[in-house]
């Protein structure tokens, strides 16, 4: 196993584990407001200082992370369970109906660059976390169809589904035996790097005060809160930042190396 | 392996370490190629092993033998092309200078000017998004041979040499707007362009039609002869060898295990290895002889369209006939034929008997019933009809374990067998292509590309059907694994009485299998009748072309064990 | 050529058709009446029902649309609730700062990146393309805009290279450039991360093809072949990434506007929304999603160019 791998797992793992113990524990509390004790360094009462309302980083940190886990979690599985079906269904009669709308429709969402889509739905419903796992995840959709349509039909045009064919399989039974298993690999990682653009996203939504809406800590909005504070004390800058560099660095790390790992033939779309 | 060899041989010169290899000639001139125990590993792997061989101006030598035998790395290693991490050791002089040795800059001035490469693949071998005379001129401009009005001139004479008419394919084309046999044309023009000393052809025409092929060969030979090259040319097919090579030099696992000149090698065959190759490549399978019961299949001008696309919005669509009006039967027990070129319609014919593509007229129906009814294939019908395809690699979910695979057509039954009936079902299956019982729980990849081919058939027999379409399948393998398969197909007719359709555009594979054949193309089949009077009294033109331009091996001389006699192809 | 110039044409203008509708319909099913916002909350019915009709909201919607159509098409964008002034001005004005943000972002952005990757790709598994490699998984887990934060806090707040914010108009381009400068570098980093590993990959990929062999076989040096076989080649799908950035760039130019004060569409599109002057808010979404597919035709277009078998349809 590659160290990358290693470094990669770790991180997420980190990270993951960072936001189920905020449910349990954290070192503060995120609510309580403490101006006596605000914009104060690391220390050993608070590890990582406090923010512009005296509040413990460490646990704000550890709050936000399940913001952005839920946030970039449901946005990969709504683009996932929509995007895999319909790729599949597009790739099952290329040329067909579905297949152009399928396509024509994802052509159009790409259209929209993602966050003209959050401000619309934004501009509708008002912000919030819902609404930005909304916004990226309609993002994801045709991300995940155009990938499961690009590789099906390549999976189609290959003896081994004539095969199927031959022993007189359908096309749904095709897709769910045949062909379904063999992207597994393939929309695992690519679900890393969706996961990490969505905590990207979600942390830029924020930022602009699109997402999470207090009380909800989020780490979008701690930098947020810090930009006007970053001159008199850089960590509550610095702090919330870090968290979002590691954990996206973490996943995309766990997304090259399992690609490695799992098949090096492998080539997920960046864009 | 390449050690116990050098302890024995210190300095790798002197007792040759192969039969019928000749020692080196010791006298002055040296050979314009000289390989002299060449021993070459990449990553701890020993690819060749002690490879001595040379090749004098003007003459042509065969390096032959199966996949993975080292003679494509020879190949390479012989225009210093070898791969970084290849460690070598022994010599390969080219006109007395050490290419094992020679520094990077030296080889570049010497590739392209001394020595020319074609390759295999015509269709990735040129660059495309460049035009076709530009690629040409390069050759020429890269060693600052000439003056650019010069290296065009010389480019436009040597299009012209190979046989690319300025007038229909002018220089200014790309690749993409070729055919096959044109561009591997465009690409024997770059490799002669300087006049090299050596040409080396790796599998130059193994991805051509027949008659492309003899185009090509004749091409070459020609050039060989007038220019006073020499050639070295890579084949796996001794029939190829045999009718042009001056020497030829047999290789397997790395090793040569026997050389000399062409009629000396064909006559004596001194290694085993040259004679199992020979006996391979000649092979004939047993057929037992049948009576044709009633009329099982039958194909009524069968039309099969494909939709292009459209050239603007606006434009109408046009369709591709690919199938045009076709109409054979096949009865109980025949075994049939199909031949023809790439692209003449033969695969999407046998995939619309499958049931796999509709037709846009005619019908095919088995025993009297459309094997289509309203687009819907008939489960009943179909598991009648059963097929084994082309590419060991490719036909099998990669996933899945060889038992499942097999057991796939019990799909078609109603009531498929359960438990223990399936698990007997699926060990007959396998025992009947020649595979054990217990390769049922392995995975695929466990397996070479024959016993890939045998689980192919072993799933095509599970369900006992009544017709097998073979669609090319032993085109991807070695001639000894062909032989291999080809008489497990002449022994599962002989004892269930199966009838199949063998599709292939190999002429001797079909001659050894079949008792008729259809000859098609460009979606018509021009020629039917008994495999043995087509081939030797083709009537129609293309049939006749076809014959003309395959390459045979001449008939053994000493008789012996081989049973194809002098049969040509 | 033409051909496929025609029928790229006709599917950008369809596109077109179909995103203006639903980003006509997404804000009319938006809840609140631009009328009533404006008026604020004590207005009269009657006032707030004669500025609906002076403002055409009274009209049926599919009237509203054409006309709202009809008027973009004739570079009319409507007027503007909150400040009574023609949407196009307004757009006008803010474009100035937005567009050239982008340009500047992605000329730095692919100057940074292609060569990166050319590099990376010519050493491959050397330590250079191992820098590479890693600068660019860097790279790609920054967030923009927290990259543009310690920017100012090194280049504005410590070493006072350059202003913290906010933009000097025109008047002076070396000070407006200047100003542009530290969003520019805080856009393009990310995305360079991203083409140069797309160079990288395409080129290695391309080094891998049986026609860079016959180029060897020509006698073309290892250097040669990259230069003169390789790269044309491997630009085909660079360029698609490139396009595919200008989308991401605008994007991300509307959260970094808001990083360093900047009057760009972004400041404009986030007003709008807090006063619910959705004509502006259809007319600036309506222009970036115009942007993305205008860029995406040129690049069809560029492809076609670098690869004659798209020339023509087969």
């Amino acid at each position: 196993m590659k160290p990358s791998l290693i470094l990669g797992a770790l991180l997420t793992l980190t990270f993951i584990l960072a936001a189920l113990i905020s449910y349990l524990w954290t070192p503060g509390d995120v609510e309580a407001v403490n101006i006596a004790a605000r914009l104060q360094p690391p220390s050993a009462a608070h590890w990582l200082g406090t923010d512009h309302l005296g509040r413990d980083m460490l646990s704000m940190v550890m709050t936000g992370a399940r913001t952005s886990l839920a946030v970039a979690l449901v946005a990969v599985g709504l683009g996932m369970g929509l995007g895999v079906p319909l790729g599949l269904a597009a790739a099952a009669r290329q040329g067909g109906w579905l297949d152009e709308l399928v396509m024509r429709t994802n052509d159009l969402i790409f259209a929209f660059p993602s966050l003209v889509i959050a401000i619309l739905i934004t501009a509708i419903f008002g912000p919030g976390a819902l609404n930005a796992i909304l916004a990226i995840g309609i993002f994801n959709i045709p991300v995940f169809a155009r990938l499961t349509r690009g590789a099906a039909l390549s999976f189609w045009r290959r003896e081994f589904i004539l095969a199927a064919r031959v022993a007189g399989k359908g096309v749904p039974r095709i897709s769910a035996e045949h062909i379904l298993p063999n992207l597994a690999n393939l929309l695992i990682v690519q679900g890393t790097i969706q996961f990490s653009l969505g905590i990207l996203a979600e942390a830029g939504l924020s930022y602009v005060g699109l997402g999470a809406q207090p009380p909800v800590p989020s780490w979008g909005r701690m930098l947020a809160d810090a930009q006007t504070m970053v001159s008199l004390a850089p960590h509550v800058a610095i702090v919330p930042g870090l968290a979002i560099l590691l954990t996206v660095l973490g996943l995309n790390l766990l997304g090259d190396g399992l690609r490695d790992a799992l098949d090096p033939r492998l080539r997920p779309s960046r864009a | 392996m390449s050690l116990s060899s050098r302890q024995k041989y210190p300095g790798g010169r002197g007792a040759p370490a192969t039969r019928g290899a000749e020692p080196p000639v010791r006298q002055a001139p040296e050979a314009l190629l000289h390989v002299e125990g060449l021993t070459l590993t990449i990553g701890g792997t020993a690819i060749l092993q002690d490879v001595s061989m040379s090749l004098p101006q003007g003459q042509i030598l065969a390096l032959t033998g199966e996949s993975g035998s080292g003679k494509s790395m020879t190949a390479l290693a012989a225009i210093g092309l070898l791969p970084e991490r290849a460690e070598t050791s022994g010599r390969l002089r080219l006109s007395g200078r050490d290419l094992l040795t020679l520094p990077e800059r030296e080889l570049c001035a010497l590739r392209g000017r001394e020595v020319g490469m074609v390759f295999q693949e015509p269709m990735t071998a040129l660059n495309p998004v460049q035009r076709i005379g530009d690629q040409v001129m390069e050759t020429i401009l890269i060693h600052r041979a000439m003056s650019r009005a010069g290296a065009r001139a010389r480019a436009a004479e040597v299009m012209a040499r190979v046989g690319l008419d300025p007038e229909r394919i002018p220089p200014t084309r790309y690749p993409h707007e070729l055919s096959g046999g044109q561009r591997q044309r465009v690409g024997i023009a770059m490799a002669i362009a300087l006049r090299p000393k050596l040409l080396i052809a790796d599998e130059p025409t193994t991805a051509l039609d027949v008659t492309t092929q003899a185009q090509i060969l004749e091409l070459l030979t020609g050039l060989v002869r007038e220019e006073g090259m020499a050639m070295l040319m890579i084949t796996h097919d001794l029939a190829v060898v045999a009718g042009m090579a001056d020497r030829i030099a047999v290789m397997n696992a790395g090793r040569i295990v026997e050389q000399g000149p062409t009629a000396q090698v064909l006559a004596e065959q001194r290694h085993p290895y040259t004679r199992q190759l020979f006996e391979a490549s000649r092979h004939k399978a047993p057929l037992a002889p049948i009576t044709p019961g009633e009329t099982q299949l039958s194909v009524q001008d069968a039309v099969r369209d494909y939709p292009l696309p459209r050239e603007h919005p606006f434009a109408p669509r046009r369709a591709f006939r690919a199938v045009k009006g076709v109409s054979f039967d096949i009865r109980r027990g025949e075994r049939i034929g199909l031949v023809g070129e790439s692209g003449c319609g033969k695969s999407t014919l046998s995939r619309a008997i499958l049931g796999l593509e509709p037709l846009q007229a005619g019908q095919i129906s088995l025993d009297g019933k459309p094997i289509l009814s309203h687009g819907k294939p008939d489960p009943a019908l179909r598991r009648r009809v059963q097929v084994v395809f082309q590419d060991p690699y490719g036909s099998f979910n990669p996933r899945h374990s060889v038992g499942r695979i097999i057991a796939e057509p019990f799909h078609l039954l109603p009531d498929p067998p359960k438990g223990a009936a399936r698990q007997t079902a699926i060990a007959a299956a396998l025992t009947a292509v020649g595979l054990k019982p217990e390769h049922e729980e392995a995975p695929i990849h466990a397996f070479s590309g024959g016993q890939r081919q045998r689980i192919a058939i072993a799933r095509a027999l599970i369900i006992e059907p009544e017709l097998v379409i073979f669609d090319e399948a032993v085109s991807a393998l070695d001639v000894r694994v062909r032989a291999q398969i080809l008489d497990l197909v002449a022994e599962l007719s002989r004892t269930r009485g199966l009838s199949y359709l063998f599709v292939s555009h190999d002429l001797s594979v079909v001659r050894s299998i079949t008792d008729q054949v259809l000859v098609m193309r460009e979606g018509e089949i021009v020629e039917r009748g008994a495999t043995a009077e087509v081939f030797d009294n083709p009537r129609h033109w293309y049939t006749k072309s076809l014959m003309e331009a395959a390459p045979r091996l001449p008939a053994p001389e000493m008789g012996g064990d081989d049973d194809a006699g002098g049969e040509p192809l | 050529m033409l051909g496929y110039a025609l029928k790229r044409l006709t599917s950008l203008a369809v596109s077109l058709l179909v995103a203006s509708l639903v980003i006509f319909l997404v804000v009319e099913v938006a809840p609140g009446d631009p009328a009533s916002y404006m008026l604020g909350m004590n207005a009269q019915p009657d006032t707030v029902a004669a500025l609906r009709s002076e403002l055409g909201l009274d009209l049926p919607k599919w009237q509203r649309y054409l006309s709202w159509l009809g008027g973009m098409l004739s570079g009319d964008f409507g007027t503007s609730y909150t400040y009574r002034t023609p949407v196009a001005e307004m757009v006008a004005e803010r474009i100035t700062v937005s567009l050239p943000l982008a340009l500047y972002a992605l000329g730095l952005s692919t100057l940074i990146a292609l060569p990166a990757g050319i590099y990376a790709a010519a050493r491959r598994g050397k330590a250079g393309d191992a820098g590479v490699i890693g600068a660019t998984q860097l790279g790609i887990a920054i967030p923009n805009f927290w990259f543009a934060m310690l920017l100012v806090l090194l280049f504005a707040l410590k070493l006072r290279w350059f202003s913290a914010g906010g933009f000097p108009g025109w008047d002076d381009p070396l000070m407006a450039m200047k100003s542009l400068t530290l969003p520019a570098v805080a856009l393009a980093l990310p995305q360079a991360a991203i083409l140069a590993r797309v160079m990288r990959s395409s080129l290695i990929d391309i080094l891998s093809e049986d026609f860079i062999r016959t180029a060897r076989a020509k006698g073309l040096s290892r250097r040669q072949a990259l230069w003169r076989h390789g790269l044309r080649n491997a630009l085909i799908p660079v360029l698609t990434i490139l396009g595919l950035q200008f989308s991401f760039l605008l994007a991300g130019a509307i959260i970094i506007e808001q990083v360093f004060f900047l009057p760009g569409l972004g400041r404009l599109i986030f007003q709008s929304i807090t006063q619910r002057d959705l004509i502006v808010v259809e007319s600036v979404v309506m222009l970036l999603v115009f942007a993305v597919i205008a860029v995406n035709f040129l690049t069809d277009m560029a492809y076609a160019i670098a690869d004659p078998r798209l020339r023509r349809p087969r």
